[in-house]
């Protein structure tokens, strides 16, 4: 379900970035858990998801953060994502 | 509640002031003297964050009261330096990172210095059990116990 | 990005310079929360339940309020009403609706401890008396108090409208489960199909507090023009100002708060308690107020790390391939929900690579104060339970701990069940370290046993702000917003004095207050000295730019041609002309008629914070008569990305290590029947002491961090993460018995190891 895709075969097969829920985040969506979605940036891919699914809005909004290609961003509504990016919404991280 | 009068000399110098009975050593430094450098961490004598001499004994002021000091001689932590000049263990306190937040210091630089004064040479095992009423959560005391016993090495003149 | 040979040229980073607020510390001149006073101020006080659970039927304050030196009494009803909001704070998500209840009760209390009313007098004498004129009449409930019978359909509710979220269907009824999160990936039966050998165990650990030194304390000071002055001990005062402006319907920028000195906080200060208490008494009563906690009330009213129950079930091959792997996760979030289930859900099994794991977690409300964060919060009750696992199956297949940990770390490029891969980490190194190191091989006399485990934390980046003004003198104040808890004013000087070239012994830091600096985000997550590192190498390099485009413009050449090299402005090479280099302070001198005052800034959210993994090594000595085991040596290998200053890296390190020790074999919360709390201070609530522990031996690995100038990664909350599984290996090794239950006091080990129990022993 999760394996590392092949990036080069995904470029050739579609023009967007693959987007993936975890955590809870999948009960809100009646299980769908991955998307394809064309947006540039973190916050074209948030956007995207509250469209598809309206019920996720205030889970997005706050409390989480973003991997984009395992690299982890919190709060950066303006990180980079490619067209071959593989993208994780993950529970945000904090400390004490 | 009425107050009494007290008088008293705290490092070296002559010092009057009011409390009431209930009022522990570690309040009138505080409170009333504003001398803030000894610490309130329990106020049950656990923590020895309120460490001060009396009449050159070790004790926890938030145990001693007030109105009882009358007379007597008290050094608290803001008499430990010499004008600008640190005591050894202030120094090597500094220079082994023996300390983090520094709410302990005081505490341990009273305690560590009442030790050297009646042992100029511990061994780690008396120094960690003298040390043993001063609490620590930051350091883990590793680095106390260094600068404890380089100071006595300094102090020694060894 | 950093490389060993850039880092080889430094001049002040990786130095164990002086220390700049040190002296004031060893002096007593520091002042810290409860170390300030101010003329005409009042004392506050705050009333507490005594009871665990219970309705508030009325509140009668007038005989208080009458109390001639009685200035103002507030309870729930001078506070509003704050619908349910979530927003981030700390190391959980808040609810507003919730923080405004545990500051101060409103329907019901919940726990024993729980704020009810609060007064401000002109002596503390008065205050206390105060206290006792308040009548609350309570409808007294039962309590629950452990989180698996919490969790049951018949326990006693503390929220009637709390339905778990995270599960399908919703369900019909509410319950103590706040919430249920799931981490998967793989297919975990198929893993333990294919496992030759599977261990699972259920983990017990009780609640701990953080066990700062310095109670809560803060001063107040309202003005009739509604503004006002906050002082208080705190990790964070821009969350701290958020939190009282929306607690007491303020705008932010009419309250300034400022940071105390701060005398521990380990996560436990990222929150209010006592500050909009003082603010609103002040604003009653139009005079300053000043509250400090009494070591009582920091056990009973303040938030521990929770105490948890945790199923571990994994499976590995024979040659000691870790095939599967299912966690479930039940923790106490105290009074209101909030536990860290999700982070300890997502590092659970992080530290290896794995295909098929399960994590399950779930946010359960007992009777007890609400949870605070407390270093690394979530990960070392999960990685107690994982690393004690792991450290059985390789006992089972007959592998040594390392080798069974190496063959299958996680590594640069693993992906985690959350979904983020790891970019550098030192986890390989961490355990090839460990397995070199002298400590692994020492000989073990009788009643010995060594453990080891490993651990990490994922670290935070988030919102920092720096400022750097130069002085006329070429001498410079850094100003920065993260309160200074261990050391980082000092690591954030030496990143500073690297950029700009100067002396370190001239600048000078200030943690600035919030009207002062730009939002900066709370001490917390191993932030610190990566984070407001960052932004001060940014403000540092716009103080250098500046200063290039004026050296440019005195010599009339483009800047593109001045270089900046030891602390001076240099032409680029002779094309650029023949010119004596101007100094920092040359170009300082000149500010006001070459352009105007030198001023670097900079206001950034740090992103690509690196996770620090470390190894721990004990090695233990059990008293047979006793129960007692005694930590006979440590040794703690951890990766510091860069270790700016190492003293204050190997202070984090040893801190961590001790309270890990502590956690492991004495702290507890001790509870009656009743539901009260039996040990609320320092002698029955045993933290160690200096003769409990020997010296914490540390070695620094350094697998720089891409993301930061000089490849820094925090490593504050790391080091409390292994010490638990540690230790209970090592007591395992030396005793034959695992144990699953926290801590490893002396009454439950002499029971364990002769099955025989001392009377009156605790269970």
């Amino acid at each position: 379900m999760r394996r590392i895709g092949n990036a080069h075969a995904r470029a050739t097969r579609s023009g967007m970035a693959r987007v993936f829920l975890t955590g809870n985040l999948k009960q809100l969506t009646g299980g769908a858990a991955e998307f394809d979605i064309d947006a540039h940036d973190v916050r074209a891919v948030l956007r995207a998801l509250v469209k598809l699914h309206p019920v996720l809005e205030p889970h997005l909004e706050e409390g989480i953060a973003v991997a984009i290609d395992g690299e982890i961003f919190q709060d950066a509504w303006f990180a980079e994502v490619r067209a071959d990016s593989e993208v994780h919404i993950m529970p945000r991280i904090a400390g004490g | 509640m009425a107050k009494s009068h007290v008088t008293t000399t705290i490092n070296g110098d002559p010092v009057e002031f009011l409390c009431t009975t209930e009022q522990t050593l570690l309040d009138v430094l505080r409170d009333e003297l504003q001398l803030t450098g000894s610490k309130e961490g329990c106020a049950s004598g656990d923590c020895g964050a309120c460490s001060v001499m009396l009449d050159g004994r070790l004790v926890c002021s938030c145990l001693v009261l007030g109105v009882e000091v009358e007379g007597r001689s008290v050094e608290t932590i803001e008499g430990m330096a010499q004008g600008d000049h640190l005591h050894p263990l202030q120094q090597k306190f500094l220079d082994h990172a023996a300390l983090q937040c520094g709410i302990c210091t005081p505490g341990f630089l009273i305690a560590a210095k009442a030790l050297l004064e009646k042992n100029p040479d511990p061994t780690e095992t008396e120094v960690r059990y003298w040390l043993a009423g001063n609490l620590c959560r930051c350091t883990g005391y590793d680095k106390i116990v260094r600068a404890v016993m380089d100071a006595a090495t300094e102090m020694r003149g060894a | 990005m950093a490389s060993a040979s850039d880092t080889a040229k430094l001049k002040w980073v990786g130095q164990r310079g002086p220390r700049p607020d040190g002296v004031d510390k060893v002096t007593g001149r520091a002042r810290f929360g409860a170390d300030i006073s101010t003329p005409g101020m009042l004392v506050g006080r705050v009333l507490r339940s005594p009871h665990p659970h219970a309705r508030i039927r009325s509140i009668d304050t007038s005989a208080a309020e009458a109390l001639a030196g009685v200035k103002a009494v507030v309870t729930s009803r001078d506070f509003p009403d704050l619908p349910s909001e979530f927003v981030p704070a700390g190391e959980m998500l808040v609810n507003y609706r919730d923080v405004s209840r545990n500051v101060m009760a409103r329907e019901k209390v919940l726990y024993e401890g729980h704020p009810v009313a609060a007064v401000a007098a002109t002596d503390a004498a008065i205050a206390k008396q105060a206290l006792a004129l308040i009548k609350v009449d309570y409808e007294v409930l039962p309590h629950v108090l452990d989180v698996v019978k919490a969790m049951q359909p018949d326990a006693p509710l503390l929220h009637e409208d709390m339905y778990t979220l995270g599960v399908d269907p919703v369900p019909a009824k509410p319950s103590n489960i706040a919430k249920r999160v799931e981490f998967a990936c793989g297919d975990i039966a198929a893993g333990f199909k294919a496992a030759d050998i599977v261990v699972e165990h259920t983990f017990t650990t009780q609640p701990v507090h953080q066990g700062y030194i310095e109670p809560h304390a803060c001063l107040a000071n309202f003005s009739e023009d509604g503004s006002a002055d906050l002082w208080c001990s705190t990790q964070g005062h821009f969350v701290v100002r958020g939190h009282c402006a929306r607690l007491l319907g303020m705008s932010l920028s009419s309250l300034r708060v400022t940071a105390s000195e701060i005398g521990g906080g380990f996560g436990g200060k990222t929150v209010v308690y006592l500050e909009p208490l003082a603010l609103a008494l002040s604003r009653k009563s139009g005079k300053p107020v000043k509250m400090a906690m009494t070591r009582d009330e920091v056990f009973r009213a303040t938030g521990p790390a929770p105490g948890a129950s945790v199923y571990v079930k994994m499976g590995t091959t024979k040659d000691g391939r870790i095939t599967a792997a299912q966690g479930e996760l039940c923790y106490q979030a105290g009074a209101f929900q909030g536990a860290p289930i999700q982070p300890g859900a997502m590092c659970a099994f992080a530290p290896y690579d794995l295909e098929n794991v399960q994590s399950v977690g779930y946010d359960v409300v007992v009777n007890r104060p609400k949870a605070a964060a407390y270093r690394a919060p979530g990960g070392p009750i999960a990685e107690f339970a994982v690393e004690s696992v792991i450290d059985e199956m390789a006992k089972t297949i007959g592998m040594d701990p390392i080798e069974f940990r190496l063959k299958n770390a996680a590594k640069e490029g693993t992906r985690a069940v959350y979904g983020a891969k790891f970019g550098p980490i030192g986890l390989v190194e961490g355990l090839q370290a460990a397995r070199a190191h002298p400590h692994y091989t020492a000989p073990l006399g009788p009643n010995q046993g060594r453990g080891i485990a490993a651990g990490f934390w994922f670290n935070i980046g988030g919102e920092s702000c720096a400022n750097i003004n130069v002085g006329e003198d070429g001498t410079v104040t850094l100003m920065v917003g993260t309160p200074d808890i261990g050391g980082s004013r000092a690591s954030l000087c030496q990143q500073a004095a690297e950029v700009l070239g100067i002396e370190l012994h001239k600048i000078r830091p200030l943690i600035a207050d919030t009207s002062s600096l730009g939002y900066t985000f709370l001490t917390g997550g191993s932030r610190a000295t990566f984070a407001s590192g960052m932004a001060v190498i940014e403000a540092a390099d716009d103080v250098v730019r500046q200063m290039r485009e004026r050296a440019a413009k005195v010599w009339e050449i483009p800047v593109e041609a001045v270089t900046w090299e030891d602390g001076m402005a240099k032409p680029a090479g002779s094309n650029a002309g023949e010119f004596e280099p101007l100094s920092f302070a040359d170009i300082a001198k000149m500010a006001g008629k070459s352009g105007g005052p030198l001023v670097g800034k900079a206001a950034i959210n740090a992103q690509g914070a690196g996770p620090s993994f470390g190894v721990h090594m004990v090695d233990v000595e059990l008293d047979r008569g006793t129960g007692k085991v005694s930590v006979i040596r440590y040794t703690v290998i951890q990766d510091a990305g860069k270790a700016v200053h190492p003293s204050y890296v190997e202070g984090q390190m040893q801190g961590g290590a001790v309270q890990g020790i502590g956690w492991a074999l004495n702290e507890e919360y001790i509870y009656g029947e009743d539901g009260k709390l039996q040990n609320a201070g320092f002698l029955d609530y045993r933290i160690p002491v200096c003769s409990d522990v020997p010296m914490i031996d540390t070695v620094i690995i350094e697998v720089p961090n891409p993301s930061h100038r000089y490849g820094v990664r925090g490593v504050g909350e790391t080091p409390i993460v292994p010490p638990m599984a540690a230790i209970a290996n090592a007591v395992e090794n030396a005793s034959g018995v695992r144990f699953t239950a926290l801590p490893m006091s002396p009454p439950r080990v002499l029971k364990a190891i002769t099955g025989a129990a001392l009377p009156d022993a605790a269970e």
